[in-house]
């Protein structure tokens, strides 16, 4: 198996990451977006500067400072050569602070350049769309208003037709015993303690099924550290930090080096339009958040390099690990594998851990009960190979029953459950 | 034909004690509630107010528990993440597990940069990815609370820690400056540390190296030097001999190297083909070995009669015929010559006897049937022991005398394990410089002047040379947890070279193997392409003094003979609870070493006639874990004892286990310095080892003498009985070729008749139709185990392997005492035939994955089920710990967690009170920070309370179909390895889809072997996923039946 955090090589001097071979080989040439995600995305963004020069408009501002069209291929493949000697080079390096990681044409070919700048060119932001699912409006204080209006007007009727019936055996003159007040009435007296045992018994048993779930935990973490700002605004793909989402049971937070690839350029948030909020409404100063990042990572931002580690611990002096709170917490009898869900099941991060791309601080989205596991894995269909077209995933193929099923139209599609994901030995041993 | 096969005596004769027990398997007394049964609710003794009291606790307690914040977990991640590392993804490094001479090339599986599991290396040629339960369960000695954890010096009778590694070189430096050095170590085969001894001892002029093995193999060393010129043991080829006849040698249990040869020999026990051959192996031992119980035909002698026997033999080979007064015997040694000749040189004689005299016979022998250049092979010579025991001999007089300049001692332990121990001790602890790199306070270093812990093997780069030109690499899986440093950096700093180990040793490989440095550290072997094979050259010389002086050996009344058990060996990983609890493969007995005895030797010297008519006595015996002790006397040394019988001894043999009684020269520190697992485990016999001048020897004449004390053992042997219902199916080769379906014709002949039975409309499928219960289909996999009875040795490296896996705890002795073990796999031990000499048979036994299951019937909570995939999967969540799964359970095997073995629970010290009540110390060991880094992070720490069981390695079967559907490739899941499958050196183990005809285990079950599968109690239609393969042995008797029975019809 092989693993992208073993491939790839994460380069400090560069404005592009180098992704391992393995991913370049599945990319079509043609696949500009493709090619960007994978080799760009870590230092450009299409439209707006990241650590390196925004790509759309790029061949126009080359055409603008009279260089020949053939120079950003060079540029790609020789950076570091090219930033000594040719003076547009030069201006960029001291314009962004270092100079980009060359890619050689055997990495990143011409035809592949072209379809980048092209679909970077063609590139128009996406509109915000809502949270998949969407949200349905909650009715349930207008059922229970409604309820308390219905009961009280039934009360009121009871009192009443008691009171009329008083009216009309006195109007007959049957002579009934005084009627005790409601408040001393057995009947509502023994409803009401029903009520109120059965509400009990609920409350009891959801907090009981609750004990150790915390939907919604937002712990407050050691950096404020912005979903919304990362993965949102400057479109981070989410695997490049958790690459562990893909290869582990694990999705991992990603360790501090990988914070410095791109935040040894980017030395502070300024962004005015989107002031960085705290859940509840308190701003914060992003630049004093990444000056706390460059002190766990022991980097000088002033000389622009790490500490020197002379107590010989091999990283640099006074750099310590992060200490991220957890917030999405598995009791210890549940094996849940990242992997299975992203690369096998091709679910999205957002299925379980909502729009957390709008998150400024994260929270816990789902519930993560086993009932809203089973829910899913009942639902959720499996990639299922079709004999038919070679569709779909090939280790599907044993499941003879349901081929067979399929091709005679009793089973229209696979779900998880069918394959056993709603037994217990797939997520207890 | 009835064949009967028995666990116990007790079980054997029917007694009354025999039977109570069986019917109350489960009797366990239910505190507080334990007098209910016999008066009602009502009349209990309990009262009424203990019951409030139970009940308001339980309920405060949980509300309390429900209302506790959830603690603040935290993921800190690393500062600069190693490249090749993922957390979550366990990585795989080659390395080699060295132990002493003891060597297995293995993978070792590290998890998040901790080691956790040891797989045996299948590019190994010499042992083809086998391993054994010592190299399964070192893991757990690298997390060892009793390491040292930086050097010390020796203050009075305490002990001071030197602050840093310079320093000791100075301290030491200073101390043997112009000294001549006696270096003391266990055998060392690596290349580069032979090197740097020599480049030491060159700067310290008169300095010696001396290696001394706990278990000496000097006889068979000096014996070949005589014969062959050469001071070494050549490489055995079992796998070329079609006959083996072995004098004592335990070759599959712990003779020399038993993972190489359990491979060779079940290479040529593997049943294949429509006309199959075996080899056949012949036993003459005084003690019921582990080799000896797997022979094809078996033959007890005294000890002292070892020599004669091999004589008898070397003089059968050339016509003469033997005269001993056991007739038996004179059979045996006939048709063992018969046989051995008519091998062709394609036969092989070992003898595990440390008598030079017995060893130079040995080698005539082979040389008389043309061994040589055929089963032995003199061009590749094997390393694993290189002990002298002459030279040890003459070093223990110098530091007795006090000449020794300065000592010191790197894996030996000769306190501990020299027959002489205590006064070598004496004079050890008077000599002025005594260095020791040991990495525990064992009885030797406890001694010294100066301590040096050298790193765990896991810990280490290293090389070892198990046989000539076959290398195999050691490197680091983890950063050594302690400031402990290599054994050789210390040499090499005090001989003035300022390299460190690392260096030197990459240095030192680079430099021959250039360019394919990086590949032999990926592989872990090298190996040559096109191994030679020759004979030695013979030289008869001493011959006829060798046979003289045989001849003239003495038998004693009664003898003592001395072996090594599969779990403990020689005794230095004594303080490793998973082999403290592994039961031995024969007696069954775990944590203790005890006197064995045959039926007959123990009517004679304790006078319980366990086969007698008064069943009384024998239950008594039996029944109760208390064993009445004997005294044994060598030599004017004794040692008390208790007495265990079992069938196969000698009748005037009594057989003591080494390796045990591990203890410090102040008791009570004992659990402080070797550790809380050899605390108290057994009794050492070395001291009553003999030396004869030349070599040391395993056997002596001794005085037996019966005492009032009793002793309790802790033996599995007989927890889960059988109710003699038919399990096991065996029969002989002539047989087997004669009519393969013979075998299996009982059960499939009742197979055939249930099916009729099933349906009024005659024929129906056994396994749709012969129930009420609706057929499940398995429409993706199914997995399946098949295991081969002819090729399981009983040696109990599965055991240990699922134990590390799985997370099965250690219960400790006094649990075990109570059949509360917890090992998901076991390996039963069936006796059958003579008392005297009876045939053996081993059968693991592990949770069967009933598709009708028992189990899951009687569940109340449905926590036990069965999956798509053919599991019964155990859910310990669910459990509420009724344990009616484990009465319904025909084969055993569900293990309940009587009490918090893991310290899974939420408070913490909650064992505490149970200490010595209930649970050992062990037990506690395993629950430590520090050894809790051994728990595979895939498998669920069991809490108290709750069933569980063998899961079919399911954490495996999950990530290989993970695997699977990530490379889109359904082969992947074909065969899959468990972990008992991946341990097994004989690959007695199969497993996989069984709905993939391509499948081994499918192959197996249909085509390969179809009339040798059975499955266990298939007549009760629990339709099991394991599977088994009939015993075939190569012999003429009729197996399983009495010889006296066999006469008779004769």
């Amino acid at each position: 198996m092989s693993c992208i955090s073993q491939n790839v090589k994460r380069v400090f001097t560069g404005l592009l990451i180098v992704v391992s071979l393995l991913f370049s080989n599945s990319i079509l040439a043609a696949d500009g977006e493709a090619i960007f995600k994978a080799k760009c995305a870590a230092c450009h963004k299409p439209i707006g500067d990241l650590s390196g020069p925004q790509l759309k408009g790029a061949k126009e501002r080359q055409a603008a400072a009279g260089l020949p069209a053939d120079w950003v291929y060079k540029w790609v493949a020789n950076t570091t050569s090219m930033v000594e000697t040719d003076p547009y080079a030069k201006a960029l390096k001291a314009k962004y602070g270092a100079v980009m990681t060359p890619f050689p044409e055997s990495q990143v070919s011409k035809a592949d350049i072209d379809a980048i700048l092209d679909w970077a060119d063609k590139y128009t932001p996406p509109v915000p769309q809502a949270a998949a699912g969407g949200q349905e409006e909650d009715h349930s204080l207008l059922y229970g208003i409604l309820t308390l209006i219905l009961a009280f007007v039934i009360f009121t009727l009871v009192q009443v037709n008691g009171s009329l019936r008083k009216l009309s055996d006195e109007k007959d003159d049957i002579r009934r015993s005084e009627p005790i007040p409601f408040y001393r009435n057995k009947s509502y007296l023994m409803i009401l303690v029903l009520a109120l045992a059965a509400l009990a018994g609920y409350f009891f048993m959801e907090a009981a099924i609750g004990t150790g779930r915390q939907q919604n935990y937002q712990p407050e973490q050691p950096i404020f550290y912005s979903h919304k700002v990362h993965a949102g605004t400057n479109q981070i793909s989410c695997l490049y930090c958790h690459g562990g989402a893909q290869d582990s049971k694990h999705a991992n937070i990603p360790s501090v080096n990988i914070c410095m690839n791109c935040h040894k350029g980017i030395k502070e948030y300024a962004k005015e339009s989107e002031a960085l909020l705290r859940a509840d409404g308190t701003p914060v100063d992003g630049t004093a958040e990444i000056q706390k990042l460059y002190k766990y990572a022991g980097w000088n931002a002033d000389t622009k390099t790490y500490n020197p580690d002379n107590n010989g611990d091999g990283v640099p002096d006074g750099a310590t690990e992060i200490p991220w709170i957890k917030i999405h917490n598995l009791p210890d009898h549940v094996y849940f594998n990242h992997s299975q869900h992203v690369k096998v099941g091709k679910q999205q991060c957002q299925t379980c851990h909502g729009n957390i791309q709008e998150m400024p601080e994260v929270y816990q989205f789902s519930t993560l009960s086993m009932g809203w596991c089973i829910n899913c894995h009942r639902t959720t269909k499996v990639d299922f190979y079709n004999k038919a077209d070679s569709s779909g995933n090939k280790f599907y193929s044993i499941y003879e029953k349901f081929h067979n099923d399929i091709k005679s139209g009793k089973l229209d599609s696979v779900t998880v459950e069918k394959i056993g994901g709603t037994e217990c030995q797939k997520c207890h041993y | 034909m009835n064949k009967k096969y028995w666990q116990s005596f007790g079980e054997l004769n029917h007694t009354e004690g025999f039977e109570q027990a069986n019917k109350n398997e489960f009797k366990e007394e239910l505190l507080p509630l334990a007098d209910l049964e016999d008066k009602g609710l009502l009349d209990a003794k309990t009262p009424r107010r203990d019951f409030l009291k139970y009940l308001g606790f339980s309920t405060a307690a949980a509300a309390v528990a429900a209302s506790c914040e959830i603690p603040v977990r935290k993921a800190v991640p690393y500062l600069q993440k190693p490249e090749d590392l993922i957390p979550g993804v366990a990585n795989y490094y080659a390395s080699t597990y060295v132990n002493g001479g003891d060597t297995v090339p293995v993978v070792v599986k590290q998890r998040d940069g901790r080691p956790i599991k040891i797989e045996g290396n299948e590019l190994s040629t010499i042992t083809k990815g086998g391993t054994n339960a010592q190299a399964q369960a070192s893991v757990l000695d690298l997390y060892d609370t009793t390491r040292l954890r930086h050097p010390l010096q020796k203050e009075g009778r305490d002990f001071k820690e030197v602050s840093s590694f310079d320093n000791f070189d100075k301290l030491v430096g200073d101390a043997i400056a112009g000294k001549q050095v006696a270096l003391l170590t266990s055998t060392i085969h690596s290349p580069s540390t032979l090197q740097i001894i020599s480049e030491f001892l060159a700067k310290f002029p008169g300095s010696r190296h001396v290696q001394y093995d706990a278990v000496s193999y000097h006889g068979i060393l000096s014996a070949n030097e005589a014969c062959y010129g050469k001071r070494a043991i050549p490489s055995y080829h079992f796998d070329a001999a079609k006959v083996i006849v072995s004098l004592g040698a335990d070759f599959l249990g712990s003779w020399l190297s038993p993972v190489e040869f359990s491979a060779q020999y079940a290479s040529n026990r593997k049943i294949k083909g429509e006309k199959p051959e075996m080899n056949r192996h012949i036993q003459f031992e005084s003690m019921l070995s582990l080799t000896g119980s797997n022979a094809d035909d078996r033959f007890v002698h005294m000890p002292s009669q070892t020599g004669a026997v091999a004589l008898a033999l070397l003089n059968a080979l050339a016509g003469t015929a033997p005269s001993f007064t056991d007739k038996k015997l004179n059979e045996g040694i006939v048709l063992a010559a018969e046989k051995l000749k008519a091998a062709n040189g394609e036969a092989l004689v070992v003898s595990g006897s440390n008598d030079v005299n017995v060893q130079v016979v040995v080698n005539a022998i082979n040389e008389a049937i043309g061994a040589g250049g055929k089963t032995i092979n003199w061009s590749i010579t094997s390393n694993y022991r290189n002990g002298n025991d002459t030279e040890f001999a003459k070093l223990v007089a110098d530091i007795n005398a006090g000449t020794v300049g300065a000592l010191f001692v790197y894996g030996a332990n000769p306190v501990y394990n020299y027959s002489d121990g205590k006064k070598l001790g004496e004079a050890i602890s008077k000599l002025p410089v005594t260095v020791s790199f040991s990495a525990t306070l064992d009885e030797t270093t406890e001694l010294c002047k100066y301590i040096i812990p050298s790193h765990h093997w896991l810990e280490s780069w290293g090389d070892a040379e198990p046989k000539t030109g076959y290398i195999s690499l050691q490197q680091p899986t983890i950063y050594p947890l302690f400031k402990t440093r290599y054994f050789q950096t210390s040499l090499l700093k005090w001989a003035g070279n300022p390299v460190n180990y690392e260096t030197y040793f990459k240095t030192y490989w680079t430099g021959k193997l250039a360019g394919a440095y990086d590949k032999a550290l990926q592989d872990g072997v090298v190996e040559p392409t096109a191994p030679t094979v020759a004979a030695g050259t013979f030289n008869a010389a001493k011959l006829e003094e060798a046979k003289a002086k045989v001849a003239a050996v003495k038998a004693g009344a009664f003898e003592i003979a001395f072996y090594q058990k599969v779990s403990i060996g020689d005794g230095n990983q004594a303080n490793n609870p998973w082999l403290q609890e592994l039961p031995d493969p024969i007696s069954k007995v775990t944590w203790d070493n005890y006197a064995v005895m045959s039926p007959a030797l123990a009517k004679e010297v304790i006078g319980i006639d366990i086969m007698g008519k008064d069943q009384r006595q024998s239950d008594k015996y039996e029944v109760t874990p208390e064993k009445p002790v004997v005294k044994l006397t060598v030599n004017g040394k004794s040692l008390e004892l208790p007495v265990l019988i079992v069938p196969g001894n000698h009748s005037k043999v009594v057989s003591v286990a080494l390796g045990y009684g591990r203890q410090s020269a102040d008791a009570a520190k004992t659990a402080e310095y070797i550790g809380r697992s050899a605390n108290g485990a057994g009794q050492n016999a070395y001291p009553l080892v003999g030396f004869d001048g030349t070599s040391i020897i395993y056997s002596a004449e001794v005085k037996l003498e019966k005492t009032d004390k009793t002793y309790p053992l802790a033996q599995t042997q007989v927890h889960g009985f059988t109710e003699s219902r038919p399990i096991l199916h065996e029969t002989n080769l002539e047989a087997y070729q004669k009519n393969p379906e013979e075998v299996l014709k009982e059960v499939n002949d009742e197979r055939e008749a249930l099916t009729l039975a099933a349906g009024p409309d005659g024929r129906k499928d056994f396994v749709k139709d012969a129930t009420i219960y609706p057929d499940f289909v398995k429409p993706g996999i199914k997995w399946g185990m098949s295991i081969d009875l002819n090729t399981c040795t009983g040696c109990s490296a599965c055991v240990v392997a699922c134990t590390a896996e799985n997370n099965v705890s250690v219960v400790g002795k006094m649990q075990v005492q109570r059949a509360h073990e917890m090992h998901w796999l076991r390996i039963d031990r069936y006796f059958t035939g003579s008392v005297e000499n009876p045939d053996v048979v081993f059968q693991p036994m592990l949770c069967q994955h009933c598709d009708n299951a028992p189990c899951e019937n009687v569940c109340p909570v449905a926590a036990t089920n069965h999956s798509s995939e053919g599991l019964n999967q155990m859910t310990y969540n669910r459990c509420i710990g009724t344990r009616y799964c484990a009465n319904n359970c025909p084969f055993k095997v569900r293990r309940f967690n009587w009490l918090d073995y893991t310290g899974a629970d939420s408070f913490a010290d909650n064992q505490q009170p149970l200490i010595g009540v209930d649970m050992n110390e062990s037990v506690m060991q395993m629950n430590d920070d520090l050894t809790r880094m051994v728990l595979n992070p895939d498998v669920t720490v069991r809490s108290r309370g709750v069933i569980e069981k063998c899961s079919f390695c399911v954490q495996r079967l999950q990530d290989s179909k993970l695997t699977a559907k990530k490379e889109q490739n359904p082969a992947l899941v074909r065969n899959v390895k468990t972990a008992c499958m991946q341990a097994c050196p004989t690959n007695a183990i199969s497993f996989g889809n069984v709905n993939d005809q391509e499948s081994d285990v499918y192959k197996i079950r249909n085509v390969e072997q179809k009339h040798r599968n059975f499955y266990v109690l298939e007549q009760l239609h629990v339709l099991p996923n394991v599977s088994y393969l009939a015993k075939i042995r190569n012999t003429e008797r009729h197996i399983g039946v009495a010889e006296e029975a066999t006469a008779e019809k004769a």
